[in-house]
C-alpha cells in the first residue's frame, strides 16, 4: 500500500507566476535531443522561475532497472545519492510514487532521512499510463505544485519522445545489422539460395545463385543465353512444384555453367513460405551434385563390378566346392585357431551330425572326431616350422560308428606376409591300409607257416629218403640174400635130385640088371616125379632170377619158321603120345625177328606144352603173323581143348595158379608156366594175349617187337 | 665103342665131386659105359690126380671143399703137363654167372645138374671125338 497520500490534482488552471516563464522552458526543451540536458534545463527552470527552493530528476534506467537522478538543484550531495534505488522495492515511496496517478507527498515520517522536507514525487509524465513513465520529478516546497506539474508533464512527454525515437533508431540499426549477418550467412553458403515469387523471379539471392542466374552487361554472351537458360530452367521446376503442391520438395536440375558452360546437376530444395508483405514467396536452395551423380554412378559402376566379381567369385567357388565335393577324401580348410572354414560333403559326413539322425551316438562320434581333428591341427602350430605334416587320426564313422583311422597330411597357406591364413587338410582313409597290411602279415604268417611246413616236409622227405634208401639198401642185400638162398636152395635141391634121377636111369637102363615089370613100372612112376619136382624146382629158380634180374637178354637175329620147327620136334613125343594133330600157319619168308631167341622159345614151348596138356583131342596149330604197322611179330598157338572160363582167364597167368586146382592134380605142373611166360614176355618187351571159350579151345599168342631193343 | 677100340686102352675120365652118392654113381655108370675112372673130392685132390694119372678128360663140380672147381682149373690150366686134358664142368648152380666163370677159369663145357648119367656120357664123347679131331687138325697141320 501506498504510503504516500496523493495530493489532490487542481487543474492547470492556476496560472503561472511569470507568464513568459512556461515558453522559456518549452524553447529549451525543443531545442534539445539529449534527455539529460533537459532534465538539467528543467530542474533550473524550476529553480529559477518556478519557485522550488530544491528539485531533482531522477530517470529510469530500463537496462540496470533502477532509478537514477540526473540532474538536482539546491539539494545535498547525500540526497542526491539516495535518489539512486531499484525498481524492485516496492515497499519504497518513490517507487510506490512512481506509479502513482497523482503526486505524492513525501511525509517527513515516511520520508528516509536525508528526505526531510516537503518534498513532492511527480511521475514523468503524469499523463501517460504506469508503463510509459519515464521517472519522477521531486520538487520542494509543495506549494510549487502547478509548475511542478506542468514541467514534469512537458519533461516526461519530452524524455518520452527522446526515449522512442533513439529506440528506433536503434533497432533500425540491429535490423540492418541482421540483414547484413543474414546475407553473409546466406552468402557464406556454397549452396546457390533464392528467395523467389511463385513465378520464379527473383527477390533475394546470395552469390552462388547470382552466378548462375544473373548477368551483368558486358559480359559474353554465352553467359548470357546460360543465365537465361538456367532462369528458364528453373522456372519451370517451380512450377512444376506449384502444381504438385507439396510442401519441402526435392528434385533434381540440369543447369548450365555460365562460367564454363558444362552441364551442372542440382538438387532443387524449395519450400513455399508466406511473407508478410511480399506475400508467397518459395525459398530454393540448389545443392550441387554434378560431383555427387558422378560419384554416385562411379560407386554403382563399382557395386555392379564388385557384383560381377563376386558372381565369379561364386562360380568359381562353386567350381572348387565342386571339385573338392568329387575328392573322395575328405578335406578341411580351416583358420589358424582351428575353426573349419570349408570342407567338402565326405568330410561333412565326418563332422557333421547327420540331420534326420539324431542318435546321440552320432553326434557323440562328431564331437570326437572334431576333438581328435582340433588336437591334430594345433599340434601343427606347436610343431612349429614345417608347412607340412602328416599324421594319422583315429576318427569314428558317425554313421556306422566303426572306427576309421585315417593318415591327415596338412599344408599351411602362408599369407605374402608370412602368416597363416588357413590350413587344409586332406584325410586319407587308412582302413583299407591297414586291413592290407593285417592281410599282408596273415599272408607273411601263413607263409612262414608253409615255408616251416615245407622245411619240415623236406625234412621228412630227406628222412625218409634216407630211410628208403637205407631200405633200399636192405631190400637189394635181402634180394641178394634171397637170391643166393634161391640158388642155394636151388643147387641143394640138385644135388639130391642128380642122384635120384642118376640112379633111377641107370636101375631103367639095366646097369644093376633087368627089372621085372612090376619094378620097371614103379620106377619109371619114381623117374616121373623126380623130373617133376625137378621142374618145378627149375621153375622157382625162373622166376627168381627174372625178380634178382639176373636173367640177362641175348638179343640175336633168327627166323622165326626155323624156331617154329625146332619147337614142334621137340614137342613131337609128346604130341605122338597125345596123338593130336599139329597144324602150321606160317608166313612166306624167312620172319626174321630180332630178339632172345632163347626165351621166345622158352615161352612159346610152354604155351605148346600147354595146349598138348589141356587138348583131350582135337588138334593144335601154331601159327605166325606179322605187323607190319605196329612192327610186332606174334606166335599164336591154339587148342581144341578144355578152354578157359572168362572169369579165369586172367588168373592162369598168375604163379602157382591153374584154372581150377583140381586141374593141378589132373594135369601136374606147378602152375607156374604162364607166370613165367608173361614175365619173360615183359622182358621182351611183349606180351601174352589169351583167347578162350570153355569146352571149344584157347589160343594164347605171344607178341612181341619185331626188332628188340637192348633194355 | 669103334672109336675107343684102336687105343686098345679105355679112356680115364676124373670125376670130380664132394658129394659121394654123385660121384660114385657117375663112377658106375663111367665104367658101365667103358671108361676108367679116377675120383677126387676136391681141387686140390684132382690137380693131384690129374698130375699123376693124366686122365683124358675131367668131369669137374664147381662147388668144392678145399679148393673150388673154379680155381682148380685155372691151375690146371696153368701147367704145361695138365693143359691140354678138356675139362667139364658140372655144377647144380644153374644161375648165369656160373657158367661164364667157369669159361673165364678155363672149362671147355659146361653142364648143369641134375644131368643124367647117359647125359653126361654124351658130353664126354663129343668133347673126346672134337679133342681129337682138334689134335688131329692140329697134328695135320703141323
Amino acid at each position: 500500500m501506498a504510503a504516500a497520500v496523493p495530493t489532490q490534482a487542481r487543474s492547470g488552471a492556476e496560472s503561472p507566476r511569470d507568464a513568459a516563464a512556461r515558453p522559456a522552458l518549452v524553447e529549451l526543451l525543443l531545442f534539445s535531443d539529449d534527455a539529460a540536458e533537459c532534465a538539467r534545463a528543467t530542474v533550473d527552470w524550476l529553480a529559477e522561475r518556478g519557485g522550488a527552493r530544491k528539485s531533482i530528476c531522477a530517470l529510469i534506467d530500463a537496462e540496470s532497472g533502477t532509478l537514477k537522478h540526473v540532474a538536482a538543484a539546491g539539494v545535498s550531495e547525500g540526497q542526491i545519492e539516495s535518489l539512486h534505488l531499484a525498481l524492485e522495492a516496492p515497499d519504497h515511496p518513490l517507487v510506490f510514487a512512481l506509479a502513482g496517478r497523482e503526486p505524492v507527498s513525501l511525509g517527513k515520517r515516511r520520508a528516509p532521512d536525508s528526505w526531510r522536507s516537503d518534498f513532492l514525487a511527480i511521475p514523468l509524465p503524469l499523463s501517460e499510463a504506469r508503463e510509459a513513465r519515464q521517472g519522477l520529478l521531486l520538487v520542494s516546497p509543495a506549494r510549487c505544485e502547478p509548475e511542478a506539474r506542468w514541467a514534469a508533464e512537458m519533461l516526461g512527454q519530452k524524455i518520452a519522445r527522446l526515449r522512442a525515437a533513439a529506440a528506433t533508431a536503434d533497432s533500425a540499426h540491429k535490423v540492418q545489422r541482421e540483414r547484413e549477418l543474414l546475407l553473409n550467412i546466406v552468402n557464406a553458403s556454397p549452396d546457390p539460395i533464392l528467395l523467389t515469387d511463385p513465378e520464379g523471379r527473383m527477390i533475394i539471392s546470395n552469390a552462388r545463385a547470382d552466378a548462375l542466374f544473373s548477368s551483368k552487361e558486358g559480359q559474353s554472351e554465352g553467359r548470357h543465353r546460360a543465365v537465361t537458360l538456367n532462369n528458364m530452367m528453373f522456372s519451370a521446376a517451380l512450377s512444376q512444384q506449384a502444381i504438385d503442391e507439396s510442401g519441402a520438395v526435392r528434385r533434381e536440375l540440369l543447369l548450365v555453367s555460365p562460367s564454363e558452360g558444362s552441364d551442372l546437376l542440382f538438387e532443387l530444395l524449395s519450400s513455399v513460405v508466406q511473407h508478410p508483405r511480399e506475400g508467397t514467396c518459395v525459398v530454393s536452395i540448389l545443392r550441387n551434385v554434378t560431383d555427387l551423380r558422378a560419384a554416385t554412378e562411379q560407386i554403382e559402376e563399382n557395386y555392379r563390378r564388385l557384383r560381377l566379381a563376386e558372381a565369379d567369385v561364386r562360380a568359381e567357388r562353386d567350381r572348387l566346392d565342386l571339385i573338392i565335393d568329387s575328392v573322395a577324401d575328405p578335406i578341411l580348410v580351416t583358420d589358424s585357431s582351428g575353426k573349419i572354414l570349408l570342407m567338402n560333403s565326405p568330410a561333412e559326413r565326418l563332422f557333421t551330425a547327420p540331420d534326420r539322425d539324431e542318435r546321440a551316438e552320432a553326434e557323440r562320434a562328431v564331437r570326437s572326431n572334431d576333438a581328435h581333428f582340433s588336437s591334430f591341427i594345433s599340434n601343427l602350430f606347436l610343431t612349429g616350422s614345417g608347412l607340412r605334416w602328416r599324421g594319422e587320426i583315429p576318427l569314428t564313422d558317425p554313421s556306422t560308428l566303426q572306427p576309421l583311422p585315417v593318415e591327415a597330411v596338412a599344408g599351411k597357406v602362408m599369407s605374402e606376409h608370412s602368416e597363416v591364413t588357413a590350413v587344409v587338410t586332406i584325410l586319407h582313409d587308412r582302413t583299407e591300409a591297414i586291413e592290407k597290411a593285417r592281410l599282408y602279415e596273415q599272408l607273411k604268417a601263413a607263409s612262414e607257416q608253409l615255408e616251416e611246413k615245407v622245411r619240415e616236409a623236406t625234412a621228412e622227405l630227406v628222412r625218409r629218403n634216407e630211410l628208403l634208401q637205407r631200405q633200399h639198401l636192405e631190400l637189394e642185400q635181402a634180394s641178394q640174400l634171397k637170391s643166393q638162398f634161391l640158388a642155394n636152395m636151388s643147387h641143394e635141391f640138385r644135388t639130391p635130385l642128380n642122384a635120384i634121377l642118376g640112379y633111377t636111369s641107370m636101375l631103367l637102363q639095366g646097369v644093376s640088371g633087368d627089372l621085372a615089370a612090376p619094378q620097371k613100372n614103379k620106377m619109371l612112376r619114381v623117374d616121373s616125379n623126380a623130373r617133376h619136382l625137378l621142374s618145378i624146382i627149375n621153375d622157382i629158380l625162373d622166376i627168381s632170377r627174372i625178380e634178382a634180374g639176373k636173367m640177362p637178354l641175348h638179343l640175336e637175329e633168327f627166323e622165326m619158321p626155323a624156331l617154329v620147327a625146332e619147337l614142334l620136334a621137340e614137342v613131337e613125343p609128346l604130341i605122338q603120345k597125345s596123338r593130336l594133330q599139329t597144324l602150321t600157319d606160317l608166313p612166306p619168308g624167312t620172319a626174321l625177328v630180332v630178339s632172345d631167341r632163347q626165351k621166345v622159345k622158352q615161352i612159346v614151348l610152354n604155351l605148346l606144352t600147354n595146349a598138348i596138356k589141356f587138348t583131350p583131342h582135337g588138334q593144335v596149330k601154331v601159327m605166325v603173323r606179322e605187323d607190319e604197322r605196329l612192327g610186332e611179330v606174334g606166335i599164336a598157338v591154339g587148342d581144341t581143348g578144355i578152354g578157359i572160363a572168362p572169369q579165369d582167364q586172367d588168373k592162369v597167368f598168375e604163379d602157382f595158379r591153374q584154372a581150377d586146382n583140381s586141374v593141378t592134380r589132373e594135369y601136374g605142373g606147378a602152375g607156374l608156366g604162364l607166370a613165367i611166360c608173361r614175365r619173360l614176355a615183359k622182358m621182351l618187351d611183349g606180351r601174352i594175349e589169351l583167347q578162350s571159350r570153355l569146352g571149344r579151345g584157347s589160343t594164347f599168342t605171344l607178341v612181341i617187337p619185331r626188332k628188340g631193343k637192348r633194355r | 665103342m669103334s672109336t675107343i677100340a684102336p687105343s686098345t686102352r679105355r679112356p680115364i675120365v676124373l670125376v670130380v665131386d664132394d658129394i659121394a652118392d654123385n660121384r660114385e654113381m657117375y663112377s658106375e655108370y663111367l665104367s658101365f659105359a667103358g671108361y676108367d675112372v679116377i675120383e677126387a673130392r676136391n681141387g686140390l685132390e684132382a690137380i693131384d690126380a690129374a698130375q699123376k694119372r693124366s686122365p683124358d678128360i675131367i668131369i669137374m663140380d664147381l662147388s668144392l671143399p678145399v679148393m673150388d672147381g673154379w680155381e682148380a682149373t685155372r691151375r690146371l690150366k696153368a701147367d704145361e703137363r695138365t693143359r691140354r686134358i678138356p675139362v667139364v664142368a658140372l655144377t647144380g648152380h644153374a644161375l648165369a654167372g656160373h657158367s661164364k666163370g667157369a669159361q673165364e677159369a678155363g672149362c671147355d663145357s659146361f653142364l648143369a645138374k641134375p644131368c643124367l648119367p647117359d647125359q653126361l656120357v654124351a658130353e664126354i664123347r663129343r668133347m673126346l671125338e672134337s679133342g681129337k679131331a682138334a689134335v688131329t687138325t692140329t697134328k695135320g697141320a703141323s
